[in-house]
């Protein structure tokens, strides 16, 4: 779908609202049978998702175990925010508000600071990687398996994926480095680390492994676009004298930007639910922790439903944005058809 | 060979240069682990796994310091021969064995021109020695048959099986495949799950998709554009409340929970592919259909159904491999009860602090599906993934 926004919005310029799924005129059918095809969907589809997100909402108001509004759990002698108690829990237990520069220093180490730092890094790191590969595996005879190794770590779990890059971080002994990066910094004649534990770098070390499972999602998207990319234009501008630099920044990118748009979108969505690379690999120990995690660790190891549920819907209202442009440019899509 | 050719091949060097580089990049931490996985448990925490290239390091310690003169299977001399456990004995730790091999022997130094093992090496020469394998091999099985059985020695499932040593939940027949802590009986209990998992959304995807594609009703736009929302609700949303409705029905812990979840979540994106290809269908084709008099159930099972055979392909990769790889879910759902195998794996990491030689084997076997799959259908992931591009 999205690859051919492009080529689609090219075609409805020439003709105007060409009808693909229109109803053919005979095919009438009784009311109900729409329904009856819909009806397995619909229940499971509200009883999944619609039901569990309204009753999330309502828990996040609730103490630790559901039963009594959050209001109750307010200790006498500090702020409160009545029954938002777990949204004030949510959005300010990790920052430390003493000073401007120590709330500064607090934000970058709480799950928001990471989220933002994932969100940006891993977002430019794989759609930039992935552009970048696409446009030069066209160039090459061994274009498919090049793209089939790029793509593999799609395949495989987050928890595969953990499990491989913890080995490429590990920390030996002072003299015996197992790990590929402590050997490489060691034969450098550096020191070797502890990779993982050492906050300020863990969390780019983290961000590594997203980059390094989602640049082939990227990079295939990004790759059929590029294909869809008429010839004629860009030969006309060699032709013309223009350098593959300024032809792939003037012409190419403006062709494909809805498509980077939509790769762009849909990573930052990915990385605000990320969940499985901190889980597996620091458990959000030593300053990785991100909003998911952060859920996680409070309903299921804390018990804390009221707090989990919020930290939850906190992380669906940062989600939000991203999920109503979503919907308008299927909406604008569906326009073009 | 004309100028232009070679310009344009010198031309092409940067290109080729940083494809490469990135592939190695890739592909070099995934291959490190394949090797890790193969290699004796001594070796991998003694020397990193590239160094099974390099001859020289080979075998470990043992191979580098005595090898030269007791021989690769330690049976070469006589007077000492390091098979015999009556000699093994007198060495059980680095600090006699270092002090043996500081002595004279007939008046020459022991170890002759080669320079005297550190202590670590002599450590694990002492425990190579004790562990019965001299001339450890360079690669090893036993570390996957370790993680299938669900092993947590300090040797081997083999090994203590052979000297019947082994702990009281292991039989050592083939029903140690079922053990509840191994990766076999995980990797059961994963297809369990996913298979269900995969067709249940597909069938009913295939319903609704065709509802939305070429059935009238009211509400119909509204109804899909809501689809398209749902499909990107974090699943962390969703497992409270569900999990609580388990408890009281009873569902926590089952296989059937599992399903009904995956299958409610994977849905609105399963019908967003459905209903986009199916509405790429010729209009012709129903029309043509429907004069002759077929009815709708008649349409969507002999027409649909067998048309829709690409983005049934491209749904069921990609549902299998997000049920398959998927943690979270297995995690509140099903937990230790009836583990499958990414919660197996994440569970070796956390808790139990296994060491790299069953980690390694573990991931591995949990990849290997994945990739088979992966590789041979890679077509119709590539075109799922094209159409859909929202779900993660």
């Amino acid at each position: 779908m999205n690859v051919q926004d492009v080529s689609k919005a090219r075609a409805a310029l020439k003709k105007p609202s060409t009808s693909a799924p229109d109803i053919p005129k005979i095919m009438k059918q009784g009311k109900l049978t729409p329904w009856l095809y819909l009806l397995p969907a619909l229940v499971l589809m509200s009883f999944f998702i619609v039901y569990p997100m309204i009753t999330t909402i309502g828990l996040s108001f609730s103490n630790k175990d559901g039963t009594a509004s959050a209001a109750t759990t307010c200790r006498p002698d500090q702020t409160c925010w009545g029954v938002f108690e777990n949204y004030h829990y949510a959005l300010t237990s990790e920052f430390d508000f003493s000073s401007p520069g120590a709330f500064w220093t607090s934000f970058w180490k709480s799950s928001y600071g990471n989220n933002i730092t994932w969100m940006i890094l891993m977002t430019a790191g794989t759609v930039g990687i992935g552009l970048a590969f696409a446009v030069l595996a066209d160039r090459v005879k061994y274009e498919a398996l090049s793209k089939a190794i790029i793509f593999m770590p799609m395949a495989i779990s987050f928890v595969g994926a953990g499990i491989i890059w913890k080995f490429v971080y590990d920390y030996g002994t002072q003299n015996v480095q197992i790990g590929l990066l402590n050997s490489i910094v060691t034969a450098l004649g550096g020191q070797p680390v502890a990779w993982l534990s050492r906050p300020g770098i863990n969390t780019f070390l983290l961000i590594v492994v997203g980059v390094w499972i989602w640049t082939g999602f990227c990079m295939t998207i990004l790759a059929a676009a590029l294909k869809s990319v008429p010839d004629e234009i860009l030969e006309a501008a060699r032709v013309d004298g223009a350098t593959e630099w300024v032809t792939f920044w003037k012409i190419t990118v403006p062709i494909i930007m809805p498509t980077i748009l939509v790769v762009v979108t849909t990573m930052v969505i990915n990385v605000l639910k990320l969940f499985d690379i901190v889980y597996v690999m620091t458990g959000g120990n030593f300053g990785t922790n991100v909003i998911a995690n952060r859920m996680y660790t409070e309903m299921y190891k804390n018990f804390n439903i009221g707090r989990g549920t919020a930290v939850a819907v906190v992380l669906v209202v940062a989600i939000i944005p991203f999920i109503y442009y979503n919907v308008r440019r299927f909406l604008a899509q569906e326009a073009i058809r | 060979m004309n100028r232009d050719r070679i310009n344009k091949i010198l031309s092409q060097i940067p290109t080729h240069f940083i494809i490469i580089f990135t592939i190695l990049v890739w592909i070099v931490p995934t291959f490190g682990l394949l090797i890790t996985s193969l290699r004796p448990s001594q070796d991998i925490n003694s020397t990193g796994w590239w160094t099974v290239f390099t001859s020289q390091k080979a075998g470990g310690p043992y191979a580098q310091y005595c090898a030269s003169c007791h021989g690769a299977d330690g049976k070469a001399l006589p007077a000492a021969d390091l098979t015999d456990p009556n000699v093994i004995a007198k060495y059980p730790r680095s600090l006699q064995l270092l002090a043996l091999l500081r002595k004279d022997i007939n008046g020459q130094p022991h170890m002759g021109d080669i320079p005297l093992p550190s202590a670590q090496e002599a450590a694990d020469i002492a425990s190579g020695l004790k562990s019965g394998g001299v001339a450890t091999p360079r690669f090893t099985i036993s570390n996957y048959v370790d993680a299938l059985v669900g092993y947590r020695g300090t040797r081997t499932y083999a090994e203590d099986c052979r000297d019947n040593r082994q702990a009281t939940d292991i039989n050592c027949n083939i029903s140690d495949m079922l053990n509840p802590r191994g990766m076999g009986r995980a990797f059961l209990n994963s297809l369990l799950v996913t298979i269900p998992a995969t067709i249940l959304p597909i069938l009913f995807a295939a319903f609704a998709g065709y509802a939305f594609a070429w059935l009238d009703f009211k509400g119909r736009y509204l109804l899909f554009a809501l689809l398209v929302g749902l499909q990107v609700v974090p699943l962390q949303m969703t497992l409270v409340p569900i999990s609580r409705l388990y408890a009281q029905l009873g569902l926590n812990g089952t296989f059937l929970g599992v399903w009904l979840f995956h299958t409610g979540f994977g849905l609105p994106y399963a019908i967003y592919l459905m209903r986009n290809f199916l509405g790429s269908l010729p209009n012709d084709l129903f029309e043509a259909a429907y004069i002759d008099g077929a009815s709708h159930w008649t349409v969507f099972y002999r027409l649909v159904l067998p048309l829709a055979m690409p983005a049934i392909a491209s749904l069921g990769i990609f549902q299998f491999l997000w049920v398959w790889n998927d943690l979270l879910v297995a995690l509140v759902f099903l937990g230790g009860t009836t583990p499958v195998m990414t919660y197996q794996i994440s569970n070796m990491v956390t808790s139990l602090g296994a060491g790299w030689h069953l980690l390694t084997a573990a991931a591995f076997l949990s990849m290997l599906l994945p990739m088979i799959v992966f590789f041979s259908l890679q077509r119709y992931f590539v075109r799922g993934m094209l159409a859909g591009a929202v779900k993660g």
